[in-house]
């Protein structure tokens, strides 16, 4: 069963956001992960690119395909994820943890109510799987 | 699981493709590769015919060994790369791609022209299970009296592996020494599980069942044509670098004057292996980049796990197909570096 922590916001393209004062921390999940497989290569932006929500922000690649990130918020990238460049795997080890992707400036701190709640995610990946 | 050639098929299994495909290199991996086809051809004209619709030469056969050949349409290009048997002089087997069994099919029967063969689609009574890696062999060894360090490389045995008729062949698709088992398709479930257990399979150094992916990695490294990307009706053996199963010397076969004549001028573009030499990863159908200008493309674009580098196949013009020379690969906009590379890739230790 793939973990789902109860303290993180989630988006149905299966990004979570963690919120630490006007900074938002953006990855992708637990599940996002497993299906995937090995990551071997992260796109991330630039610090001061400036995104919608919604928006795809980079890539994470699998040996076999390219999927699109997007964040589920607007924001300016304050900071991305170094270590991913050469460790790309961090995304299927620590998906929540040390495989974060980028830190967001949030343009509209009250944009993350409006994403899904821990439960809501889990109901949702629930009913993809079916 | 996806769909690959009408037929459901994992892209991996729990260890992830990584680890099957070092596994594999290191020890072994075992491929559920039963959806490849099978036509039996039989008959006094048998070689004979295999002889005129592929490039390969099929009278150099002698019984229980295979080679590796093309179907070639009359222009010299690729109806389907395989694998072609010999039981006897007047038995034959060939072994075809999943997505154009039924190509295959319809083009082989419709060459006919009189001669005396009987032609059958076996592809439904067969199961083929390849066992691929330095281990490969002492693993099938525990399953069969077989003496399988008696079997050469492209030659194949009849035996019994746990107990169930099967043939043997010393053939795969991933670069390793390793053995491809053909059964009745009801014994898969059987093969398959007994491999497992003989290989130890829960082990860190045991078999590890590989998926789609893996596969593909494995035979990229080793420089191996994939039909679909690397081969199709629009290349010549020649352009793909498969001039070595391309006998001009045996007779008449489809294309046999056209791929003489491109031979004699010259190819005008050719397949060549590169490495990313800067970040990203090639992709199947990027365009290939020279001067600032679009001059060829990829056919077949992947990270390589064990040699830790982002590879790929591509056709590029004859006067840029050099060794060495440098390219850039247009990876959804972004131009990346990359330099053409001798292929195979990978090549194991003898």
């Amino acid at each position: 069963m793939a973990n789902v922590p109860e303290d993180l916001h989630y988006s149905k393209d299966h990004e979570w956001v963690r919120v630490d004062g006007e900074v938002a921390v953006i990855g992708i999940t637990d599940y996002a992960q497993n299906s995937l497989g090995d990551v071997v290569y992260v796109e991330l932006p630039k610090a001061g690119d400036e995104f919608a929500a919604n928006e795809s922000f980079g890539s994470v690649e699998s040996v076999k395909a390219v999927s699109e990130v997007f964040t589920p918020i607007a924001g300016v990238v304050a900071q991305i994820n170094e270590s991913l460049a050469d460790e790309p795997e961090t995304v299927n080890s620590d998906p929540y943890g040390k495989g974060w992707m980028i830190q967001l400036k949030m343009s509209n701190a009250g944009e993350v109510d409006s994403l899904l709640t821990a439960a809501e995610y889990e109901d949702f990946t629930k009913a993809e799987t079916e | 699981m996806v769909d690959f050639g009408g037929w459901d098929m994992p892209v991996q299994y729990p260890a992830g493709t990584i680890e099957e495909h070092l596994r594999t290199r290191k020890h072994a991996g075992l491929f559920d590769v039963s959806h490849m086809g099978e036509v039996d051809v039989r008959g006094s004209d048998a070689i004979a015919f295999v002889n005129r619709i592929t490039s390969n030469d099929v009278s150099k056969l002698v019984d229980g060994q295979a080679q590796y050949s093309a179907l070639t349409t009359p222009q010299g290009t690729v109806v389907d790369d395989l694998v072609i048997c010999r039981f006897a002089a007047d038995h034959l087997l060939l072994v075809v791609n999943a997505s154009t069994t039924d190509k295959d099919w319809q083009w082989i029967t419709s060459n006919l022209a009189g001669e005396s063969v009987e032609l059958k689609n076996v592809s439904a009574d067969y199961c083929q299970l390849a066992l691929q890696g330095p281990d490969a062999q002492m693993i099938l060894q525990k399953l069969t009296d077989l003496p399988l360090a008696e079997i050469k490389y492209y030659h194949f045995s009849r035996g019994r592996v746990d107990g169930v008729d099967a043939i043997v062949s010393r053939t795969g698709y991933t670069g390793e020494d390793g053995f491809e088992v053909y059964a009745a398709s009801e014994r898969a479930e059987q093969l398959w599980n007994k491999i497992l257990e003989a290989g130890d399979t829960g082990s860190p150094t045991g078999v590890l069942p590989c998926g789609l992916a893996a596969r593909n990695t494995l035979r990229l490294e080793a420089g191996m044509a994939l039909y679909g990307n690397d081969i199709d009706e629009t290349t010549t053996l020649l352009e793909a670098n498969l001039g070595w199963i391309c006998k001009l010397d045996k007779g008449e076969f489809n294309g046999r004057d056209a791929l003489a004549q491109q031979k004699q001028e010259g190819v005008k573009r050719k397949l060549v292996g590169f490495e990313i030499t800067e970040r990203g990863i090639a992709r199947d159908h990027q365009d290939v980049i020279v001067n600032g200008e679009r001059v060829g493309h990829v056919t077949s674009g992947s990270p390589a796990p064990f040699l830790k580098k982002n590879i790929g196949l591509a056709y590029v013009p004859i006067e840029h197909a050099k060794v060495g020379q440098e390219i850039r690969i247009d990876v959804r906009g972004k131009l990346v570096g990359a330099q053409i590379v001798k292929t195979p890739f990978y090549k194991r230790a003898k």
